[in-house]
């Protein structure tokens, strides 16, 4: 499946299905996040339920430091 | 004596708003809080670099305040986009809105400000606008729903002080929200002006993260911040052309 996350395209496996399968991969390390899927924002009580398809956008944020 | 800066229904103790940018390491973040007293911290919202793994937040008190700003913003509907991500954080609904077009100085764009505070305002976010001191702009940003203005000093991280000094005390005698000197100031001493001035708090960050002991400076801008906040309340006395004895004006011997 094709995802375009935090604007980079990649391939990723046919079991990352929801927002939680895609977070719980190694490389986002279980952070404070705050995700938009397709522009909107995905409330943490569903990423769970939040399912993903080919081509959708996402985006992982989370607080940096700032003035 | 109690003083407290009410913003958002929350009573503030301390004057002195600090950012969280710049730090050598952010270990230094929880002892930059105490040596502070600050209880309101900005911070910054971006996409997660899956390579790295520091977390702000863990270094920011449970106590603080938290600001996101909105930085990284051209227009409004960015700016309420990055201030929505930033409230699903569940981290509270304060926002500092940071609209900049201009990459050399980072002055912020009024009119694209003024639409973002009414936006989130409306939403119901406490909404802090970083500004250009301009009293229209300010006026149309009360008018929008601000929780209070922050009119910069001079640019950001420039350390150069209150250049904008004359357009902050119209500012600060017009506009009936609180006033928050954000950007620019390098100095202790040019925070205390900016409170001997009336401004309600001054936000702070390059000052202290880049000293060469940020623990030091944050505590001397704390003393600054309270020096030049009790001056104000104390009410200067009058600059006058010539002198005016402080002596009795009687010869030594009578």
């Amino acid at each position: 499946m094709n995802l375009i996350v935090n604007g980079k395209a990649e391939i990723y496996q046919e079991d990352c299905r929801t927002v939680a399968d895609l977070l719980n991969l190694p490389a986002w390390n279980r952070r404070l996040v705050i995700v938009e899927l397709n522009g909107e924002i995905v409330a943490r009580e569903d990423y769970t339920t939040a399912l993903l398809g080919d081509g959708d956008r996402i985006e992982v944020v989370h607080f940096v430091g700032g003035g | 004596m109690s003083d407290p800066l009410i913003i958002g229904g929350r009573s503030l103790t301390s004057r002195l708003f600090i950012g969280t940018g710049k730090y050598s390491r952010n270990t230094l973040i929880p002892e930059v809080v105490e040596a502070s007293g600050s209880q309101v911290i900005t911070v910054a919202l971006r996409r997660v670099d899956p390579g790295s793994n520091d977390n702000i937040i863990s270094h920011i008190p449970s106590s603080m305040t938290l600001l996101p700003n909105t930085s990284g913003a051209r227009t409004a509907e960015e700016a309420v986009r990055i201030a929505r991500l930033a409230n699903a954080s569940g981290m509270g609904n304060w926002v500092k809105i940071e609209v900049i077009n201009d990459q050399k100085y980072l002055l912020p764009d009024n009119a694209e400000t003024i639409r973002a505070t009414e936006i989130l305002a409306s939403e119901g976010f406490v909404v802090l606008p970083y500004m250009s001191p301009d009293l229209s702009a300010a006026l149309r940003m009360k008018e929008a729903g601000a929780a209070a203005v922050m009119p910069l000093g001079s640019p950001i991280g420039t350390n150069r002080g209150l250049r904008t000094r004359e357009l902050l005390r119209i500012l600060i005698a017009e506009v009936d929200l609180p006033v928050i000197v954000d950007a620019g100031i390098g100095r202790p001493s040019e925070a205390a002006e900016a409170m001997e001035l009336g401004a309600a708090a001054v936000l702070l960050n390059t000052a202290i993260a880049t000293a060469h002991n940020p623990l030091l400076m944050a505590s001397a801008f704390r003393d600054a911040v309270a020096a030049g906040r009790k001056a104000y309340l104390a009410g200067l006395g009058p600059v006058e052309e010539t002198a005016s004895a402080s002596s009795p004006l009687t010869g030594f011997l009578g």
